[in-house]
């Protein structure tokens, strides 16, 4: 048959055909298996690692902030509950419509959006990045109930830090904030969003210590990055807590009383410890504003206020310590080999060479000794023995006192000041020293500059007659009490000062406040046993111009405000065993006998009848080991959140 | 002595009782095996759930086991007879689908049934072995040698790969081109002639390129390497490789295929089914679903040799190969050894048409093996009976 034979021929052909296919498919399939090999034997481990990274995240888990607390235990810094959105760019598939959505629930700002993108761009795509923070509960529902349509939004509780006092304790402990560009040390802990450290005050000083250290836990994530269970978590350790050697509620008097002015700052400390018991500088500002987020506006107008509500002027502050700095000057003379008895006449003025000086009162004080000069604050009786010392005995003699040196207190930012010397001069300005500038610097006023936290020092040098030396914290501890740091009680050294000729510069001061005729003599303590010692400071800011005194202004308190002399005031209580000391400087104030020294009086007055140095324990010696709280009468256990 | 039986009877009317009997119950076995490791998996994709794949999935091969016994029991002189109209049927589908998309919004590949979305250029697959085996069946060995017999099927071809190219759908187009190829070379076509066409493709691959859409570029260059765009293209290949790769010799364990169920893996469901199975159950589970595969297709190899007619041969040896070439597509692609082109593992992957048409093709398979005996005249049946 034709048919089948024509038919058998194409079926031979295609049966050879066929075996040849069915050997190309073999070989094709057995590459198929080779491969499948080589991904699941040969490189199987290269692969679980890869698959792992996909499936295992670390997260950070932010340790929370250490507290700070008074003297007392009373909570100063704590932490509270804050809800943030956080947004993560690596799920959000586009950020700027994930943001725009959002803004239909929460309002979000041109400066917020800009801020945003911008941290979305520096930072690595799966490090979250702040939208906002401080959301109500309401906010946060609506937020959680639209999360199908916000990817990458998550909600997110972390801690702020709050401060239970606000202005009133700023410039101790200053603020936290956002970390910084410049601040970024690698630490992954300070790239979380909302992490905040230390920008001030004991706050920056302390921060390592209050930090505390990051723990971790390791997630299932899945390819959106929703976490799916906890694999494993390692707890990182709460920052440690700071006490410090504040009286909150005296702090609190302070500040209240310093506030009556348009800037001032003062301090009381413990002349025995150096314990710094109240520091505050008026005006304030809110620290707790800086949690919540400051607009560039509100920055702007803190940084330029002329008033700088920023700076801490009790160690920033840079002043003439005007006549305050006149026991340092009698002090070198008693030295020097003057004796107290020894008087000089003044006429109200002093002549050297062809340069007439000026004594406050113009009519003169007359015949007068040593305790009548610092009584008075007589100019003239302290030119004439500062020209028979010369500069460089008296800035021998104020240095021990701590003038023109950093006293090295636990706060940032402290200036030195400055204690001229012949040899300064040179240096600093490359003329040679006149004699009329001693005569000035008697008076605590040219070159010389101390701040208010140098005057308490002084103070308390004086009223103890050791090298005292300030501090704030009292020790660093760990959440269940045991002591991490406690700096040295140190026993001052003596300041190599006979106590005799301490005992009349203090008896003179006594004399300015207790004495009818003393300059204070209106604002003494009239409480028996409380009664303080002291010495007011009048210094001249701005000359009045000869211009002036023919238009007939005689005082500066015609002038505008900032050209009024700085009143200040430094003194100690009880007279008898001197334990509190208080310095206060009254910017542009007037005169120091009308208004800084009145409130050293009431914050004296005060301080004796809280009498924080007797409630409280007497300072840690720097000892290793945990100490019991409980155990310390007077100290109570730290304020629980 | 089947032949000298066959010279005398020439066409044995079977009974439906013989054709029962003639049900191929190895192969049927197999596809169910299939099915039930595509349900499995299909349970996994969902996270441990029935919906909302593996039940649809089931219920699908039901049916689609109905179809191919249906297909099965008809006389392969119906397909021979009717193997034109389906492919002509099957052209003007694709034709709707391209009047539908270029009037619509965008690409679409689907006719909705009502009951089924119906994709015709995966029916196409089918169709167009129909309609070569159809036509080289009638010519004999002088014929083949003669290039203008090669214009019509050539047309064949040309006509739905243009059609689904437009769609676009690279890797139909292709498969559609490699199903023909086999179909010509099973024919007898000379060799040189694919080395001429080869040549010919060569050459116009540079041109071709320009008309591919931009995606279709991508994947083809992030093929080439695929870790220049880790988070785009190359991720799905990155993902499934670490998955593959991390699966090792056992698997991690049913359900426990961390790159699938945390959702790394795309595509589980489909196209990246066999990246699961390999995932959660090694390079053990991934040698015996191939091999379940391997089975089949010698199965198809054995029927097209057993065949008597050549319209018989050609069908089971084109459809053999469209199977093989649907695994081969899918699994190579998922390991990464060719571009990611969207072709589903047979019977194993979620999808209603590529599900029916495998059965279809299984059906005409079982057909082809049922009435291996019948004869059919080179010139057609018509004249012959």
């Amino acid at each position: 048959m034709p048919l089948s034979h024509e038919d058998h021929g194409r079926g031979k052909t295609f049966s050879r055909r066929a075996m040849m296919l069915a050997g190309g498919k073999a070989t094709l399939l057995s590459a198929l298996v080779g491969r499948l090999y080589y991904l699941q034997v040969v490189e199987s481990e290269r692969y679980a690692t890869l698959a792992d990274d996909n499936r295992i995240s670390l997260r950070l888990l932010p340790p929370p902030r250490g507290r700070i607390v008074d003297r007392f235990g009373h909570a100063l810094a704590i932490n509270e509950q804050n809800y943030r959105v956080l947004l993560i760019a690596e799920q959000a598939k586009d950020v700027d419509a994930t943001l725009e959505r959002l803004s239909q629930i929460i309002e979000i700002g041109e400066s917020d959006r800009n801020r945003i993108l911008r941290d979305v761009r520096k930072r690595r795509s799966f490090v979250p990045v702040t939208v906002r923070e401080n959301l109500s509960w309401e906010t946060v529902s609506r937020i959680e109930v639209n999360a199908p349509d916000l990817a990458g939004i998550s909600i997110d509780v972390g801690q702020t830090r709050f401060y239970p006092h606000g202005a009133e304790m700023a410039h101790v402990l200053g603020y936290v904030a956002a970390v910084s560009e410049r601040e970024l040390t690698g630490d992954p802990l300070l790239e979380l969003p909302g992490f905040r450290i230390g920008k001030s005050g004991t706050e920056r000083i302390y921060d390592e210590q209050l930090r505390g250290s990051a723990g971790t836990s390791q997630v299932e994530v899945n390819a959106l990055g929703r976490t799916i269970r906890e694999l494993s978590r390692e707890e990182g350790e709460p920052g440690h807590d700071a006490m410090l050697t504040l009286d909150a509620g005296l702090q609190t008097f302070l500040h209240r009383r310093l506030s009556g002015e348009r800037s001032a700052a003062g301090i009381v400390m413990d002349s025995q410890s150096g314990e710094v018991l109240a520091l505050a500088s008026v005006p304030s500002y809110d620290p707790n504003a800086f949690n919540l987020g400051l607009s560039t506006g509100e920055w702007r107008s803190l940084l330029n206020d002329p008033l700088h509500p920023l700076t801490n002027k009790v160690v920033a502050g840079q002043f003439a310590p005007g006549s305050t700095f006149k026991m340092l000057v009698a002090l070198a003379a008693l030295e020097a080999g003057i004796s107290p008895s020894e008087e000089v006449y003044c006429p109200g003025h002093y002549v050297l060479g062809n340069h007439r000086f000026h004594c406050w009162r113009r009519w003169g004080h007359g015949h007068t000794d040593m305790v009548d000069g610092i009584k008075h604050s007589c100019d003239v009786y302290f030119y004439d023995i500062a020209r028979r010392l010369g500069i460089d005995r008296i800035a021998e003699m104020a240095a021990r006192f701590g003038i023109g040196e950093l006293t090295g207190i636990d706060l940032p930012n402290e200036r030195r000041g400055v204690m001229p010397t012949r040899a300064w001069k040179r240096a600093a300005i490359g003329e040679r020293w006149q004699g009329g500038e001693t005569l000035i610097a008697a008076i605590g006023q040219g070159y010389v500059l101390a701040s208010p936290l140098q005057v308490g020092v002084m103070t308390a040098r004086l009223a103890s007659g050791k090298a005292v030396r300030p501090r704030l914290t009292r020790k660093v501890m760990r959440r269940n009490g045991e002591v991490i740091m406690a700096p040295a009680l140190e026993e001052f050294p003596s300041l190599g000062i006979p106590e005799e000729h301490l005992q009349i510069v203090r008896d003179a001061m006594d004399a300015v406040v207790n004495e009818p005729g003393g300059t204070a003599f209106e604002r003494r303590i009239r409480e028996a046993g409380m009664e303080m010692a002291g010495k007011t400071g009048t210094s001249q800011v701005r000359r009045i111009t000869t211009e002036e005194r023919r238009q007939g202004i005689r005082t500066t308190d015609e002038t505008p405000w900032r050209h009024r002399h700085h009143a200040l005031f430094a003194g100690f209580a009880p007279v008898m065993n001197p334990r509190y000391c208080c310095s206060v400087i009254v910017q542009h104030g007037g005169s120091g006998s009308a208004v800084a020294a009145p409130i050293v009086r009431d914050v004296l007055l005060e301080a004796q009848r809280r009498d924080p140095l007797a409630k409280s324990p007497p300072a840690q010696v720097a000892t290793a080991g945990p100490v019991d709280l409980e155990a310390e009468p007077g100290a109570g256990s730290v304020e629980q959140e | 002595m089947r032949v000298q039986m066959g010279l005398f009877q020439r066409n044995p009317e079977i009974t439906l009782g013989q054709k029962v009997l003639q049900v191929n119950w190895g192969l049927v076995i197999l596809v169910s095996v299939l099915a039930a490791v595509g349900c499995a998996m299909l349970y996994s994709a969902a996270n441990g759930s029935m919906q909302p794949w593996a039940e649809r999935h089931a219920i699908r091969f039901a049916m689609g086991l109905a179809v191919m016994v249906a297909v099965a029991f008809i006389d392969v002189r119906f397909w021979f007879r009717w193997a034109w109209a389906i492919y002509a049927a099957t052209v003007l589908m694709l034709v709707a689908v391209a009047v539908m998309g270029t009037i619509g919004m965008g690409a679409q590949r689907w006719i909705s049934l009502g009951f089924m979305q119906l994709q015709p250029s995966e029916v196409m697959k089918v169709a167009i072995v129909l309609a070569l085996a159809r036509y080289f069946h009638g010519l004999s060995e002088e014929e083949i040698a003669r290039p203008l017999r090669l214009v019509p099927p050539v047309l064949v071809l040309v006509a739905p790969v243009a059609l689904v190219m437009k769609q676009p759908d690279l890797g139909t187009a292709m498969m559609l081109v490699m199903v023909a190829g086999v179909m010509f070379f099973a024919a007898g076509v000379r060799m040189w002639k694919f080395a001429v066409a080869g040549a010919s493709v060569a050459a116009i691959v540079p041109v071709a390129w320009q008309f591919l859409q931009g995606y279709q570029k991508q994947r083809i260059l992030t093929f080439m390497d695929p870790s220049s765009d880790p988070l785009g293209s190359g991720y799905h290949i990155m993902q499934s490789q670490i998955a593959l790769g991390s699966g090792g010799t056992l698997g991690k364990g049913f359900l426990q295929g961390s790159q699938s169920h945390l959702n790394f893996l795309p595509e589980k469901q489909t196209d990246f089914i066999f990246t699961m199975l390999a995932e959660e159950f090694g390079l053990l589970g991934g040698l015996g679903l191939i091999g379940i595969y391997v089975l089949i297709m010698i199965y198809g190899f054995a029927i097209a040799l057993r065949a008597r007619n050549h319209f018989g041969r050609l069908l089971a040896m084109g459809l053999t190969a469209n199977l093989f070439l649907y695994v081969f597509i899918n699994i190579a692609m998922v390991m990464g050894l060719i571009p990611v082109v969207g072709v589903p593992l047979p019977l194993i992957s979620y999808g209603g048409t590529a599900m029916l048409a495998v059965m279809v093709s299984l059906g005409f398979l079982m057909s082809v093996y049922i009435h291996r005996d019948i004869r059919i005249p080179r010139r057609g049946l018509d004249d012959a009976d």
